[in-house]
This record gives structure tokens, sequence and C-alpha cells, in this order.
């Protein structure tokens, strides 16, 4: 395979794998790193690409475990996370009020689930990828998929009603 | 779009029990400019989804590791030819003219001489070597002594 039919096989899911990266990294410098590093493991895996069946589960796999792999060394060289959380809603409560009307508050309602929830939110009510596509990647059966999202969709609503009525009152 | 229906699938929604389509019933009526008041606080959750699947991966995928590396085999391939070739050739040229050396005799009477001393020579040392064996003999003599047949 070539450069060019790589990157015909790479791009129609490529801006997924970037979104997955960045809804766990938040940063996008940092999912963009991610995505490099992904799409260049799996050109080096040139030979053996046509063995897989989905090259895009393959590479959504590769993301998620690289960007899970990024976070645990990140939190065990840094102890902050207890503060970070503290400073993190004094500023979100700020901006609430900022941008109430407008959607990057579900942004950072997501930030603030679990790394699981927010991988399966991702990809299910962003990138509306299937369940049983999604408990291939996740390595979870689809039971367990639901019951998270339910209880994800959940939070979420329920801290954007609160934040509604704030808005209200 | 009827407001059961939405209300139904929105139910549904938070259980998980949602196919894709109906998601994007949810996406599209939530969307829309017309959404009923009481379900107006669902309303970002809905819009949030469709805004955020537009984002894209705009930076450039450094492809060229395949390209380095086989440049890398192939310099590594061609220096290890040149120095067999360089070691084979200096190692014929230094051990040829020895070889050579050796040469012949033509005259048949020198080479008669020369042959008698050759095998002299080797007579001589092959007697030196038998002249020690004269030892063994002592040894066949007493042990026929004690062991009688």
């Amino acid at each position: 395979m070539n450069q060019n039919e790589f990157m015909q096989l790479v791009n129609p899911f490529k801006d997924k794998l970037f979104r997955v990266a960045k809804r766990l990294l938040v940063s996008t410098e940092e999912a963009e790193d991610a995505t490099q590093e992904v799409l260049v493991k799996l050109w080096n895996r040139n030979e053996s690409l046509d063995e897989y069946k989905s090259v895009e589960a393959v590479a959504m796999t590769m993301t998620k475990n690289y960007c899970l792999d990024q976070l645990k060394s990140k939190r065990a060289g840094n102890m902050k996370i207890v503060h970070n959380n503290f400073t993190d809603r004094e500023a979100s409560l700020q901006q609430k009020v900022e941008d109430s009307d407008t959607w990057s508050w579900v942004e950072r309602i997501m930030n603030d689930l679990p790394e699981q929830q927010k991988l399966i939110v991702q990809m299910r009510d962003i990138e509306e990828m299937e369940f049983e596509e999604m408990s291939k990647v996740l390595e979870m059966n689809e039971q367990a998929i639901r019951t998270a999202l339910s209880r994800a969709r959940k939070s979420i609503r329920e801290k954007m009603i609160k934040t509604h009525h704030y808005g209200i009152g | 779009m009827a407001l059961d229906r939405i209300e139904k699938i929105l139910e549904k929604y938070f259980e998980a029990q949602t196919s894709i389509a109906e998601e994007k019933e949810l996406k599209d009526y939530f969307n829309s400019p017309d959404v009923a008041q009481h379900l107006e606080q669902y309303k970002p959750m809905f819009v949030y989804a469709v805004q955020a699947k537009q984002e894209q991966f705009t930076a450039t995928i450094p492809l060229k590791t395949n390209k380095r590396k086989s440049v890398v085999w192939l310099s590594v391939a061609a220096s290890v030819a040149v120095l067999l070739g360089v070691g084979l050739f200096t190692f014929n040229h230094y051990n040829q003219p020895e070889q050579e050396n050796l040469g012949t005799i033509n005259d048949p009477e020198i080479a008669f001489r020369e042959t008698q001393k050759a095998l002299a020579m080797i007579s001589e040392s092959v007697n030196k070597g038998i002249g020690s064996m004269g030892y063994l003999n002592e040894y066949e003599q007493s042990k026929n002594k004690i062991f009688k047949k």
C-alpha cells in the first residue's frame, strides 16, 4: 500500500479518531499528537492491514488505548489532580453564567464524566456508532455499555437541569 | 412532529434503549427552531452532539518513516557489499604470490639430488623417532617375564 492509498483508507475516520482523542485528553494539541501517533503506527503495520476486518475499529481501539495510557502516565507524574478539580469547578461556575445559552458548557459537563462514560457518550451520541462496533473497541458487552451510557446521559441531564434552573433563578 | 412521540423516545434515550435512527430523530427535533418549552432544557445536549461532530483533524500525518527505513537498509546493504568486495580483493592479492613461489626445477639431475635430499631429511627424522621406540622393547621383555604365556 502506498501513501495515497493509505490516506484514502484513513480519511473517512481520521476526524473521528481525533475527536475521540480530544474527548479524553481535552487539549487540542495533545489530541493531534495522539492521532498522529496512532496513524503512523497504523502506517507501519501497512503489510498486515489487509488482515483486519475493520481498520477503523482497530484504529479506534489503538486511539482509546493510547489516550488512556497517556492519561495514566500523566496522573502518575502529577499530584495536583485534587487541587485542579477544585479550581476547575469555580471557573466553570463563572463561565456558566457567561455562556449559559451556548452548547459549550455541555462540553464542560462531559469533561467531568469518568473516562469510560466519556468514551461511550462520544462514540454513541456524537459519532453515532452501533453498540456492536462499540463493544469491539471497548472490549465490553453491550449490556454493560448500555448501563454506562444510561448513567452518563442521566448525569449530563441532571447537571444541565441544574444550570438551567440557575439561569432562570 | 408528534410531541408525545418525542417524549417517549426521550424517555427511552435516557435508559439507553434507543436506536441510532431514533437518536437521529431526537437530534433533528432539538436542532429545529420550534422546540416545546418544557423540553427546551434538553436542547443543548442534542445541539452539542451535532456541533461536536463538525470538528476536524487538520494536522498533517508524518508518513515518511517507512521510506526512510528502507533507505537505511539499502545503505547498510551497500556498505556491507563494498566491504566484502575490498576484503576479498586484498585477501586474494596478498595470498597468491606465496603459493606461486614454490617454483619447479627443470634440470632432472638437480631435481634428483633435491628429491634425495628431501627424502633423506624425512628418513633422518623418522629414524630419530624410531630410536626412542627402543625403550619399548625393554617393557616388552619385562612384561613377557611376568605374564608367561
